[in-house]
């Protein structure tokens, strides 16, 4: 306890300001309701809160279940030093879902009506179950890092029984999850763009998140190498940037095929502002980065690692406002724009977020692996501690 | 089996007189929203509206589709497709995600934006009244014909034997019959429908279709997907524990040799 009076710092004024703004706004929405708070509409009933919270909140939380596929499933395990930082994102980002939820829904108060209520032919119920389902699982994968922290070496011995079935519960939740939100547009055929709508809406939605959920495993390491110089080594970091460019690029691949199959070819020389955002996602979030990783000395420079993975993270959050915001038309001369207090709640849940991950990664096991409970044998130690007495 | 009720509006009759959208109002308790009706617009307050265009008036309400894109995808089962045939919303139940608006192919569904307890709102095709062998307030209130209430079939029969009886008049579609499925609401007009504000893009098969083919892939993905993970986990697992195996051979099989 040296410094009780924290130290004033460019970001942590810029953090203060959003959170206060964030307050402000929170209590806007929750007094005067979704139409004092928001620019939502009858003709555009859902926006920012829904495209960015939601949409990109749970597919860059992707990481998680992919890092722990690749790791704790098939069992390749230099990557184990990634998967901790990777789950504490998904649990925090999973986490921030369901608080943006709150202000989202209309009747927040509600939520739990999923659990009672079925209805197995809407996708939004499948969603629901998800985001319950696997923020349970990622509580459970979560769990191991303060039981060590406190040394309960109980639990931790149990939880390592049932760790591989958590998993693979996990991966095919977030299978289920990811690929879930883009069914949610399905239906809206004639309401959207067609360089967005596509039967492999799951599809995109799946690939789009495994890749750009990999590249936030970057961008943390990055961020936490600055904040308290806790890291992942570098090689393993560029692996994983290669990587997730080569699945993004799959992605694109398939949609370019999906274009030329369903006669779409021709929009992408169409040019109207639809395009030019498009064109801007694929070239920020797919081709860029693309070309700079695939060259090994790019990818093991540090600084073009980390813009590249900024670059695919900013992609991934054009696409999802495109297809959930710009490419839906209900009509003529309709637009949508966020409020400046629908923005505002949207920082205070990332900065909030941010934070969380900085508090935990400083305090709790996150970044190194040596006392990781996966590499210790509880019972064994046990016994040595005992014949000892 | 019970025979499923509907509404016809033929545009061709409509004097643009105003009376179906007074009678819903009233019927429906709802506080008045426009000095003009031929202004106003669908919202929580108003569940038709009388829209004017070149010569021709025509309504705008909920259609109560067949199979209604909003029921399929209501999370809580909020929305019902009645065996009558309205369609009707259980606020209580309602979690108010609005995709049921953000679904809807003919933008019907109203929120309550500036209430802290919002709820949709929308024609229910007056499902009291129709419940207890009444007409609809709108088709009773109607003084020209334009807006009648009864048997979908009959109703169907009606409306094919007005176009095909006066071509000349009619613009030779039923829209409805097909629309996403076919519609409770059928209209008839002297002009194409997309002159009159109707969505004219709409595919033949019913919404809901379009995600079905999404979620029945699912038990495949929970069965698959745990059957290949768990083999995965098993044989990689194997392999490195026969190469860890080895490398203790070596080390031992050198160190033998060493002595």
């Amino acid at each position: 306890m040296k410094h009780i009076i924290p130290k004033i710092t460019f970001w942590r004024v810029v953090a203060v300001i959003i959170i206060v703004a964030g307050l402000y706004s929170t209590y806007l929405r929750f007094t005067g309701g979704l139409g004092a708070s928001t620019n939502l509409s009858d003709e555009f009933p859902w926006g920012l809160w829904i495209g960015f919270d939601i949409l990109v909140g749970v597919g860059l939380a992707a990481g998680g279940f992919t890092i722990c596929a690749i790791t704790h499933i098939f069992n390749i395990e230099k990557y184990k030093s990634l998967a901790r930082p990777a789950i504490l994102t998904a649990f925090l980002g999973y986490l921030l879902v369901i608080f943006g939820l709150m202000y989202d829904l209309g009747k927040p108060y509600n939520i739990w009506h999923a659990i009672i209520y079925w209805n197995p032919r809407s996708v939004m119920f499948e969603v629901a179950w998800c985001v319950m389902l696997y923020t349970t699982v990622l509580f459970l994968e979560f769990l191991p890092i303060p039981l060590e922290k406190f040394g309960m070496k109980k639990l931790l011995s149990f939880m390592k029984k049932i760790g591989i079935p958590i998993m693979i519960t996990g991966v095919i939740l977030s299978t289920l999850h990811q690929s879930s939100l883009g069914s949610l547009f399905l239906i809206v055929p004639q309401k959207m763009y067609p360089l967005w709508y596509s039967s492999l809406l799951p599809v995109y939605f799946f690939i789009s998140a495994v890749g750009a959920g990999l590249t936030m495993v970057i961008f943390e390491a990055y961020l936490s190498a600055r904040a308290f110089n806790k890291g992942i080594e570098a090689d393993l970091l560029s692996r994983i940037g290669l990587y997730s460019v080569i699945v993004l690029m799959l992605g694109l691949v398939i949609k370019l095929i999906d274009f030329a199959l369903t006669d779409k070819i021709h929009l992408l020389f169409t040019i109207n502002n639809y395009t030019l955002l498009f064109y801007l996602e694929i070239l920020v979030g797919t081709f860029v980065p693309f070309g700079l990783l695939i060259q090994k000395r790019i990818r093991e420079n540090r600084r073009w690692l980390y813009a590249s993975a900024i670059m695919v993270i900013s992609g991934f959050l054009l696409n999802r406002l495109n297809v959930s915001i710009t490419s839906i038309t209900p009509g003529a001369g309709i637009k949508y724009f966020p409020s400046i207090y629908e923005i505002s709640v949207t920082l205070m849940l990332v900065t909030l977020g941010m934070w969380a991950f900085k508090i935990i990664a400083k305090n709790f096991p996150v970044f190194s692996t040596e006392m990781h409970y996966e590499n210790r044998d509880y019972e064994l130690e046990q016994k040595v501690s005992e014949s000892k007495v | 089996m019970i025979k499923q009720k509907a509404i016809l509006f033929d545009a061709t009759l409509c004097a643009g007189c105003g009376e179906c959208y007074n009678a819903c109002k009233e019927a429906n308790h709802l506080p008045e929203t426009s000095d003009d009706f031929l202004k106003d617009h669908l919202s929580a307050n108003t569940y038709t509206v009388l829209e004017e265009y070149v010569d021709v008036y025509t309504r705008k309400l909920c259609m109560h589709c067949v199979d209604p894109t909003c029921v399929s995808v209501c999370p809580v089962g909020a929305m019902e497709k009645t065996e009558l045939g309205p369609v009707i919303y259980d606020g209580d139940k309602c979690l108010g995600c609005r995709y049921c608006m953000q679904a809807c192919p003919h933008h019907i569904p109203r929120y309550e934006w500036s209430k802290v307890n919002p709820k949709v709102k929308k024609c229910i095709m007056c499902y009291d009244r129709v419940k207890n062998g009444e007409q609809t307030a709108c088709a009773e209130a109607c003084p020209t014909g334009a807006t009648i209430f009864g048997d979908r079939d009959e109703l169907i029969k009606i409306a094919k034997e007005r176009l095909a009886s006066d071509p000349e008049t009619y613009y030779q579609h039923i829209y409805g019959l097909e629309e996403a499925g076919g519609t409770n609401v059928l209209i008839i007009s002297p002009v194409p429908f997309d002159q009159l504000g109707f969505a004219v893009n709409l595919p033949k098969e019913a919404l809901p279709t379009y995600t079905a083919k999404a979620l029945e892939k699912i038990p495949g993905v929970v069965a698959g997907g745990g059957v290949f993970l768990a083999a995965m986990y098993w044989l990689t697992k194997r392999k490195n524990q026969i190469a860890a195996e080895e490398k203790q051979n070596k080390i031992k099989s050198f160190s033998g040799e060493e002595k």
